[in-house]
């Protein structure tokens, strides 16, 4: 597979539907604002600060790893990081949404969790007691192999950071900043995390994340 | 800090649609039977510690159009409700964390850094309370005589320490608070930025004025924002009255005067 050249600039990328596609659960209103403004302005913002340093012109994920400098983070990673983040959590979601996944990802979920519904009840948690900002996540880890042997994991992390640079594969999140839920949920997170399970989540997308992480390691 | 609301009084201003905060408060109370058998030689019923949710010191409309009634309703009714009943909860199964002021329990389970789980909850209802006692209708403006005085001299000018707090807050990522404290070490004034739940009085600082930067304390009114609000409340909402008398108190226990040295 031929890898492209970064461009010099970092782009904000659309999330794969238009902006009113997960009405009712996830509004326009609340898009427009969180694409149109707060993921936008992460790009903007992270652009400012790598002109004309030697991270301009490196692919995202480049300038994010290195810029989390082993947990002594460097001024553009926040930016960095919630670029990566948002990009991640549209591709997380589609219209119709929801309900259970199939094939390898449900026998590895049931493999690794006992049930479907005890993962799901995993998931929500996290993404509920996460205290302040941050995001929830299932992850696929094989490098380290937990002691267990699990190769999925729940996790949650405050602010910025992501199983990436933590050196997991990150196969779903969910967005509990205040601003992904306050203006169609305002303080009731836990309705939200429900809304995204049942109607938001896209299986397809973490199935076929779950695949390629597989076939690396094959 | 730790005194509760009155029920009546609670219900009758704000009109809220649920009730249980208010009378949250009496029905907590678990007083032991006056009588009945055994009653002298019966240990205590079950020692509860509590805390109250108590209300702004203004009605909930009085701070618009800078902060609006809406937000406050949710703001005030619903986090710092959310944090009150939290806070409860979580002590109800612990005895070893009973009779203590907010201030105290907030230093306690703060653990020096390594804190305890009802920290969050603890902490953000002082922080609550102090933001929105933090605030008046027809705020803003200038401190003056003492206190501006001070500013002047730790920070060179009002218009510097409007700037650095102005700032402290626009870099702030993530959730958290922002502070003018007074340093209770260097004896001078500063501004801080503490994440989450965070607060100064845990290393023993005293602050003097705060601002909620958790999104969920603007983004109803000014949505991403934040710039607009952090102006929104120097120039409207900061009450320079109560942080006078904060720093008025605080002088009780920090000389912020040259000592006086006799000359022989």
């Amino acid at each position: 597979m031929a890898t492209s050249t970064p461009p010099a600039k970092l782009e904000l990328r659309p999330p794969p539907y238009p902006l009113d596609a997960l009405e009712p659960h996830m509004s326009q209103n609340t898009m427009s604002f969180h694409w149109g403004k707060h993921h936008r302005a992460y790009v903007d913002n992270l652009n400012k600060q790598i002109v004309g340093t030697e991270l301009q012109g490196k692919s995202l994920e480049d300038v994010m790893i290195r810029t989390y400098n082993k947990g002594d983070l460097l001024p553009p990673f926040n930016n960095a990081a919630q670029v990566w983040n948002h990009d991640f959590f549209w591709d997380s979601m589609k219209p119709g949404g929801g309900g259970k996944p199939s094939g390898e990802l449900l026998k590895a979920i049931e493999r690794d969790f006992g049930s479907f519904e005890k993962f799901s009840e995993e998931f929500r948690s996290a993404a509920a007691t996460q205290f302040g900002s941050g995001w929830a996540w299932l992850v696929y880890t094989v490098n380290p192999r937990p002691s267990d042997g699990k190769e999925l994991l729940v996790l949650k992390t405050p602010n910025a950071v992501n199983p990436l640079v933590l050196g997991y594969t990150a196969l779903l999140t969910i967005d509990v900043w205040e601003h992904a839920y306050y203006l169609d949920y305002q303080n009731r997170r836990p309705d939200y995390i429900s809304i995204f399970m049942e109607k938001l989540v896209s299986w397809d997308a973490v199935s076929a994340k779950l695949e390629v992480a597989k076939s690396r390691v094959a | 800090m730790g005194s509760f609301s009155l029920h009546a009084s609670c219900l009758a201003k704000h009109n809220l649609p649920w009730s249980n905060g208010c009378s949250q408060n009496l029905n907590s109370l678990r007083i032991p039977a006056l009588r009945g058998p055994g009653f002298l030689s019966r240990k205590a019923s079950k020692i509860l510690a509590f805390y109250g949710l108590k209300s702004p010191p203004y009605a909930l409309d009085a701070l618009e159009p800078y902060m609006s009634k809406r937000l406050l309703e949710t703001h005030w009714g619903e986090h710092h409700h959310g944090y009150v009943e939290g806070l409860n909860k979580q002590l109800e199964k612990n005895d070893i964390l009973y009779s203590y002021t907010l201030d105290e329990l907030v230093k306690v389970t703060y653990n020096n850094g390594n804190p305890l789980p009802e920290f969050n909850n603890a902490a953000q209802v002082w922080n609550h309370d102090f933001f929105w006692e933090s605030m008046q209708p027809g705020g803003g403006g200038m401190p003056e005589l003492g206190l501006l005085q001070q500013i002047e001299k730790d920070f060179g000018s009002f218009t510097n320490f409007k700037e650095k707090f102005i700032e402290a807050s626009l870099s702030l990522f993530g959730s958290g608070w922002v502070w003018l404290v007074l340093k209770r070490q260097e004896k001078r004034l500063e501004v801080v930025k503490t994440s989450n739940a965070v607060n100064p009085i845990a290393w023993d600082d005293i602050p003097l004025m705060s601002l909620d930067t958790w999104e969920h304390a603007y983004y109803q009114d000014y949505k991403h924002d934040r710039g607009k609000y952090v102006n929104a409340f120097m120039n409207h909402l900061v009450s320079w009255h109560v942080v006078t008398a904060r720093i008025i108190r605080a002088e009780a226990f920090v000389n912020l005067g040259e000592p006086k040295i006799p000359v022989a």
